[in-house]
């Protein structure tokens, strides 16, 4: 009886031990697998002796631009991970910046979000470490978006020009020649519209980037910010420009001319592909982004085509940009150095840009490939045959002149979301809803101790 | 729903047949600990030596449990109780504040309406889950053929589909294009109700809800209906009873304490709502906001703001609504429960 309790008591011991002996093995694990761990890269690196920078992005041929990379580099490896798109991956990242430790060493994020990471010290200013070797790879624009003042926090990878995809077999049967203007692309909805026809476009909450963008085309100019005074902010988010262009909306939605439908959801590509929609408002990745959707491979195949985003003003025109991204280096990089060396090494290789725009993976700003007369010229399938970089896209890109997004990305584009969803709903127009926008995002910005002008 | 709790009602058999719920595991306990040491007839001196190896053991025994739950609950806990004490700015850095937090989450339009969006969903959605619930225990009850095990399977079912899972399953089937609504509307010339606008999503997300979990409260009232004994249905008869007089005078009653059970169990699960619309949302992100319900506010100003320490403060408070409501509830039918 006394033995068997001894024994019962042992087990019970050694159960207890092995369970806490698993948990501090787990918290190990758990501390590296966010990103510092060399070991669990999605490519198999080739030259292992050499030092390993770790990074996580979410391009579609990343593993073969990491390849590359690694193959042609006898310097530094690069150990990929791809964590998630977009949010998911902020989210991953934020929380490794809270946490202070996690965070891979180069990191791929859309331009507008740097200032977001910058203002918590997540980026290292790369300016310092070889920048003026690659600085006339890019033009001035791209290098402001990647910029926060005079530091340079990340290097161009992927462009979002704007631009206006149709259904070329829609405009054909309702006899419309693209518009030049806002006004023209109004009256054309309202033409198809009496004639029965489809939605013209879509006006939707999720996509704040956009209807950012097209209130900077009008002459909005949302955030003003000074690093050298990083405590005090300019907010204009209700200027006339940015009332004008969502009550230009507003009214396009509220007269039935465009759809209301959330992008990027299968109910909205299902649209996208059964004609629901006669234009697509959208950058210089949506070809890829709508094929990899299953767009133009069916029925729809060849019915696709592009032409320049309408203007306000057709004598001054104006290019914006939607998204586009960079790498950049974070902050709890072990060696920095070594992790710029990669940031501007990585995809700016011959072979991965061309696979990159071939593909219409990504639009690059490199102008090793933007102006490599194969990219000017190329017949874009997805536009059966229309040589649309050369007509639309280089012209839009080499136009735009760069934005200052704002510290609180996240926090703006979702008050963003709330208000255009509001619009949808009908509970306000578009100028009050810029109003209760600036309200909103001005009240964050005091509260997160920013001194408003 | 977050929380799954299951089994609680499965007490000491009463019937050799069926489990009944009507006593409680706790007296169990409690009733061998008084009658061990009545059985032990033996000095003082000895019983106190035997008296501290059995400490010794049950703290052995709990040990295992007794790291892992204050490793994996108590610690989190207390940590993120500490982090809502303090704020962090983006602009001046981390300072500590005490109940800022909390004055500023009671006063925080977004953390209000969430709350409030909660508290009316519960008064619809629990109603009518248990209502369900009950209409189908009772008539699963009362039928016996071959089709009621097979019924019975079908309705637990939506129960073992992942609520990641039901709620993509239910965004696709409201949808537009793919869903079945727009047929089915479109026989009658009408237009189909959008289930993921604003004015709908409401009812959309009661409906995903019912159908996930009816079933299991389902199978919590009919074990506890088979747990009854069956020679009161005879008396009943024998005194003239109808089957409806039987299901409402002596069923129902009957079973109360499973019914209040479950009552509680749906209300925290309800108060801390995040799977269904926080899925929903990736469909209909216009409609569905990041601060839809407090835990989804929580999620969003902890991982997406960079604000744990008010995401704790949130969390906190949306714990101290449900302890509120959840304590309201158990002191009003403190006479019917005998579960916990």
């Amino acid at each position: 009886m006394k033995n068997r309790r001894v024994l019962a008591a042992a087990v019970v011991l050694a159960a207890a031990t092995a369970l806490t002996a698993c948990a501090s093995d787990g918290g190990a694990s758990g501390n590296n697998a966010g990103g510092n761990n060399a070991s669990n890269c999605t490519n198999t690196i080739p030259k292992k002796n050499l030092p390993v920078v770790t990074m996580w992005g979410w391009y579609p041929n990343m593993q073969l631009v990491v390849d590359n990379f690694n193959k042609q580099n006898n310097e530094v490896q690069v150990c990929w991970t791809n964590v998630g798109q977009g949010s998911d991956e902020y989210d991953k990242f934020q929380t490794a910046i809270s946490a202070g430790t996690g965070a891979p060493d180069v990191i791929m994020i859309e331009m507008d979000r740097i200032p977001t990471f910058q203002i918590q010290n997540a980026l290292v200013d790369i300016k310092k470490y070889g920048f003026d070797t690659v600085k006339g790879d890019y033009s001035e624009g791209a290098w402001k978006d990647v910029s926060v003042g005079d530091a340079v926090y990340g290097v161009p990878v992927d462009g979002g020009p704007l631009a206006m995809i149709y259904r070329k077999d829609i405009f054909d049967k309702y006899d419309i020649t693209p518009p030049k203007t806002w006004d023209e692309y109004e009256q054309a909805a309202q033409k198809v519209k009496d004639a029965g026809g489809p939605l013209f476009g879509d006006f939707a909450a999720n996509v704040s980037a956009l209807t950012m963008a097209l209130q900077i085309q009008k002459g909005a100019s949302p955030f003003t910010y000074d690093p050298a005074q990083p405590t005090s902010i300019g907010v204009k988010l209700n200027d006339q420009a940015s009332k004008d262009v969502l009550d230009y909306w507003a009214r396009l939605a509220k007269k039935g001319l465009v759809g209301t439908q959330d992008q990027f959801t299968p109910e909205y590509i299902s649209g996208v592909i059964n004609g629901k929609y006669a234009t697509y408002i959208s950058a210089a990745w949506a070809p890829g982004y709508l094929t990899g959707a299953g767009v133009g491979k069916g029925e729809d195949s060849g019915k696709f085509a592009v032409a320049p985003l309408p203007q306000w003003d057709a004598g001054n025109p104006v290019q914006v940009n939607w998204g586009g991204s960079a790498f950049s280096v974070t902050s709890q990089a072990k060696n920095p150095e070594l992790a710029a060396k990669v940031a501007y090494g990585l995809y700016a290789d011959k072979e991965s840009l061309t696979h990159g725009w071939t593909n219409q993976i990504i639009f690059p700003l490199n102008l090793k490939a933007l102006n490599d007369p194969e990219f000017v010229n190329l017949k874009v399938e997805f536009f059966g045959g229309q040589q649309a970089n050369k007509e639309v896209y280089v012209p839009a890109a080499n136009a735009y002149k760069g934005v200052t997004y704002s510290p609180f990305g996240q926090y703006y584009f979702d008050a963003m979301t709330k208000q255009v969803s509001a619009i949808i709903e009908g509970s306000v127009t578009g100028a009050q809803a810029a109003d209760r926008l600036q309200e909103d995002v001005v009240s964050y910005a005091k509260e997160q101790g920013f001194t408003v002008q | 729903m977050t929380t799954r709790v299951g089994h609680a009602v499965f007490g000491r058999p009463a019937h050799p047949r069926f489990p009944s719920i009507d006593i409680p595991e706790p007296k169990m306990t409690l009733l061998i600990e008084k009658s061990a040491p009545r059985t032990q007839e033996k000095p003082h001196k000895v019983r106190g030596k035997v008296r501290l190896r059995e400490h010794l053991m049950g703290w052995l025994f709990v040990g295992p449990f007794g790291i892992v739950f204050l490793a994996f609950l108590i610690a989190p806990l207390a940590y993120a109780l500490y982090l809502s004490l303090f704020q962090k700015k983006l602009i001046g850095g981390t300072s500590f504040v005490l109940l800022d937090n909390y004055v500023k989450a009671f006063t925080d339009p977004s953390f209000l309406s969430g709350s409030w969006f909660v508290i009316r969903f519960s008064l619809v959605s629990i109603p009518l889950q248990i209502i369900a619930a009950l209409a189908m225990a009772l008539i699963l009850d009362a039928v016996t053929s071959l089709f009621t095990r097979f019924s019975r399977l079908m309705i637990f079912l939506p129960y073992a589909i992942p609520t990641v899972i039901g709620a993509v399953m239910w965004g696709f089937l409201y949808s537009k294009s793919f869903g079945p609504l727009t047929d089915i509307f479109g026989l009658f010339g009408a237009t189909p109700p959008d289930f993921l606008s604003s004015n709908l999503i409401f009812y959309g997300l009661v409906n995903i809800v019912t159908w996930q979990w009816a079933g299991y409260y389902m199978i919590i009232l009919y074990a506890a209906l088979q747990g009854i004994d069956p020679t009161l249905y005879e008396a009943a008869r024998m005194d003239g009873a109808g089957r409806w007089q039987i299901a409402l005078r002596i069923k129902i009653p009957l079973i109360a304490p499973a019914l209040l059970l479950i009552l509680v169990f749906s209300l925290i699960g309800t108060l801390q709502f995040f799977n269904e619309p926080q899925i929903l949302r990736s469909l209909a992100a216009g409609t569905i906001g990041p601060d839809f319900t407090p835990n989804m506010y929580a999620y969003q100003q902890a991982f997406a703001l960079a604000n744990f320490n008010y995401g704790s403060a949130i969390s906190f408070a949306l714990g101290g609504i449900v302890f509120i409501g959840v304590y309201a509830f158990l002191f009003f039918t403190r006479k019917r429960r005998s579960f916990l």
